[in-house]
C-alpha cells in the first residue's frame, strides 16, 4: 500500500550531539505503530521534527506522498498530520463542546467567521455531539474543562485531534498521568479510532503498547534499533541492552 | 502579563449564545444609562460624549488585550488615526458630512490597526509592550511634524460638520453629538457582542489561553490576531471620529501615550475580557476624574491612584468582573 506517512533519513544534531540520527519510518493507512525508547532516546525531538516545530539538518518528511519538510507546523496539520499532547493542552476556560467545535470549524474553514455561534450550526453540533458521545463526554459538554477529571481531559484531547479528521495521528503518551481506574476508557477510545487512520503512539506503558500496537519501533540514542512485531521486541538483544543499559546508568546516577 | 478575565463567566453558561435576551438587556442598560445621563447632566453633555468616545477606545483595547491577551500601551494610535482622518477630511477636503467623516475615521483606524498589529504581534510579553510604546511615540511625533496637515501642537481646527442626515445641526449644548454618540456606541456594542461569540471570537479566546494549541489545530494565531487588530482599529476609529465631530478640534493628546495608558487603566478598572467591564471602567474612571478634579484640583491624581490600587488589590477582576462573579456564585449556590 502507498505510505500515508514517511520519514526518510531524518537527521538533527544539537551542538554536535546527533539527537535524531538517520531515522527512516514509513506508515500505511490503518497502521498502529508504537514508538518506544528509554528516556533521552530522542522521542520528543523526533515528534518536533515530524510536526514541523523543529527543522531537520537533513532528511525528508512526507504526508500522503507530498514532501512537507519545508512546510511549517500549521501547514502540516492542514495536510492531515495531527498530534495530541503528552501534557494536556486544553483551554481551561472553555467547554468540551467549544473545543471540538473549534476544531470542526477550523477544519471546515469557518473558524474566522465573525457572526453566528456554533450552537446554532446544526452540522457542527451534530459532529460535536457524535464525537463527544463516542468518548463518553456528552454529559459534560457544557462544563468548563477545568472542572472535569483528568482522564476525561485526556479523552477530550483525543476528541479534538479526531475532529480535525487527521490522516496521520501522533499520540504522545495518551494515558500519561491518568489514574488506573480510567485507563480502560482511554484504551477503548484508542481501540475505536477510525480504521483507515495511521496512528503513531509514543508510550512508556508497555502493557498499553502491547495491547494497542501491531508494530513497535524502538528509538535509542537517536537511531531506530528495532522495527518489527510486538512479540519480537522483547527478545531483541539490542533493545534489551538499550533498556537495561539505561536502567543500569540510572541506578548509577541515583 | 496575567490578567483575570470574566470570559469564564460567559463560558460556563450552557445556554444558547446567539444574540438573545442577555444582549437585549445589555443594550437596554446602555440606553437607560444614556437617558439618565442626559437628564442628570443636561449642561454637561460634552463630558458624556467624551466618555462615549473613550468607551469606544476602551472597547477596542478590550478586543486585543482582554480577548486576545495582547499587551499594549499604544492603543491610542488607532483612536488618534480615526480622529485625525475625520478631522482632516473636514478641515482640508471639505468633507463635512458627519457620516462620511465617520467612514474616514473607521478606515483610518482600521489601517492604523493593521500597521500596529503587524508590528506589535511580532513580539510577545515585555518586548511587545515596548514595541507598542515605541509605536505610539512614532505616531505622536509624525502628527506633530506633519503640522501643515494636523496643526501640530496647536491642534487641528476648522472642522465643521454639517447637520447629521441633513436634519440635526450639531448644537452648542452638544445634544446632537451626544445622541449620535449613544447610537454609535449601541451599534458598536451589538456588533461586538456578535463578534465575541462568533467562531472567530472563540478562536481568539483559544489563542489567548494557548497559541501553541491553536497552531496544532491548524489555525494561525498571528493571522487571527492581525484580523482582530483591524477590527479593533475600526472601533477605535469610530471613537476618534466621534471625538473630532463633537469637539471640532483634534489635539495631539488623542495620539498620546498618556491616553493609551489611561485606556488600559480604565479597562483593568472595569474588568478585562468583557464588553461591560470596558464600559463600566470607562464611566467610573472618567466620572471619578471629573468629580474629583473639580473637588480637589491638587490631589485628584492621588485619589485616582488610590482608587486603582484599591480595585487591583481587592477586586482583581475589575469592578464589573468582580460584581459579575459574585452574582454568578450566588446564582450557582441557589
Amino acid at each position: 500500500m502507498q505510505p500515508i506517512f514517511e520519514v526518510r533519513n531524518l537527521k538533527r544534531a544539537f551542538g554536535g550531539l546527533a539527537v535524531t540520527n538517520d531515522v527512516s519510518l514509513s506508515m500505511a493507512p490503518g497502521d498502529r505503530v508504537a514508538l518506544i525508547g528509554p528516556n533521552g532516546a530522542g522521542k520528543t525531538t523526533f515528534v518536533n521534527l515530524v510536526t514541523g516545530n523543529l527543522k531537520p539538518d537533513s532528511g525528508e518528511v512526507r504526508i500522503g506522498g507530498e514532501a512537507v519538510t519545508g512546510i511549517d507546523a500549521i501547514g502540516r496539520v492542514r495536510r492531515g498530520l495531527v498530534r495530541s499532547f503528552q501534557v494536556t493542552r486544553l483551554f481551561a476556560d472553555m467547554t468540551p463542546a467549544e473545543h471540538v467545535a473549534l476544531a470542526v470549524l477550523q477544519r471546515s474553514g469557518r473558524a474566522g467567521r465573525l457572526f453566528g455561534n456554533f450552537l446554532g450550526m446544526p452540522d457542527v453540533m451534530a459532529e460535536v455531539e457524535e464525537l463527544l458521545g463516542k468518548l463518553g463526554l456528552k454529559e459534560l459538554m457544557h462544563r468548563k474543562v477545568s472542572e472535569i477529571a483528568y482522564g476525561q481531559q485526556r479523552l477530550l484531547e483525543i476528541a479534538v485531534a479526531l475532529a480535525l479528521k487527521p490522516r496521520v495521528l501522533l499520540l504522545d503518551e495518551p494515558a500519561a498521568g491518568v489514574p488506573q481506574s480510567d485507563t480502560g476508557r482511554i484504551e477503548q477510545a484508542l481501540a475505536d479510532l477510525p480504521a483507515d487512520l495511521a496512528v503513531l503512539m509514543i508510550e512508556h506503558d508497555m502493557d498499553l503498547v502491547f495491547r494497542f500496537a501491531k508494530r513497535v519501533v524502538v528509538l535509542a540514542a537517536g537511531a531506530i534499533i528495532f522495527d518489527g512485531s510486538p512479540s519480537d521486541v522483547t527478545k531483541d538483544p539490542r533493545v534489551r541492552e538499550a533498556y537495561l543499559g539505561s536502567y543500569a546508568n540510572a541506578s548509577h546516577a541515583a | 502579563m496575567t490578567m483575570t478575565t470574566t470570559n469564564d463567566l460567559i463560558a460556563t453558561a450552557p445556554v444558547r449564545r446567539r444574540f438573545g435576551g442577555g444582549d437585549l438587556a445589555g443594550l437596554a442598560v446602555i440606553l437607560l444609562v444614556a437617558v439618565i445621563g442626559y437628564f442628570l447632566f443636561p449642561n454637561n453633555l460634552a463630558l458624556l460624549t467624551r466618555i462615549i468616545a473613550a468607551a469606544l477606545l476602551v472597547l477596542s483595547l478590550d478586543l486585543v488585550t482582554g480577548y486576545c491577551g495582547v499587551a499594549t500601551l499604544g492603543h491610542a494610535a488607532l483612536f488618534g488615526a480615526g480622529a485625525y482622518a475625520a478631522g482632516i477630511a473636514s478641515a482640508h477636503y471639505g468633507i463635512n458630512d458627519p457620516l462620511a467623516m465617520l467612514a474616514f475615521g473607521i478606515v483610518a483606524g482600521a489601517v492604523a490597526g493593521l500597521v500596529c498589529g503587524v508590528v506589535i504581534l511580532r513580539a510577545h510579553g515585555l518586548p511587545q509592550l515596548v514595541l507598542s510604546i515605541a509605536l505610539i511615540h512614532l505616531f505622536h511625533e509624525f502628527a506633530n511634524k506633519a503640522s501643515s496637515w494636523t496643526g501640530g501642537s496647536d491642534g487641528l481646527s476648522g472642522i465643521a460638520p454639517t447637520a447629521l442626515l441633513g436634519l440635526y445641526e450639531f448644537d452648542l449644548w452638544g445634544r446632537t453629538a451626544y445622541v449620535f454618540g449613544v447610537v454609535l456606541l449601541a451599534i458598536v456594542f451589538v456588533v461586538l457582542r456578535l463578534i465575541v461569540r462568533s467562531p472567530f471570537g472563540m478562536l481568539c479566546r483559544g489563542i489567548k489561553e494557548d497559541p501553541i494549541r491553536i497552531r496544532s489545530m491548524g489555525a494561525s494565531p498571528k493571522m487571527a490576531l492581525t484580523k482582530m487588530y483591524v477590527i479593533s482599529g475600526a472601533v477605535a476609529g469610530v471613537g476618534g471620529a466621534l471625538n473630532a465631530i463633537s469637539t471640532q478640534v483634534v489635539g495631539l493628546d488623542s495620539l498620546s501615550f498618556t491616553m493609551s495608558a489611561e485606556s488600559l487603566v480604565m479597562l483593568v478598572l472595569g474588568g478585562t475580557g468583557s464588553l461591560f467591564g470596558a464600559l463600566t471602567g470607562t464611566v467610573v474612571f472618567m466620572f471619578f476624574e471629573d468629580v474629583v478634579s473639580a473637588a480637589n484640583p491638587f490631589h485628584w491624581l492621588t485619589m485616582v491612584g488610590a482608587l486603582l490600587i484599591a480595585v487591583v488589590l481587592f477586586a482583581p477582576k475589575g469592578i464589573y468582573g468582580t460584581a459579575a462573579a459574585f452574582f454568578a456564585r450566588r446564582k450557582e449556590a441557589q
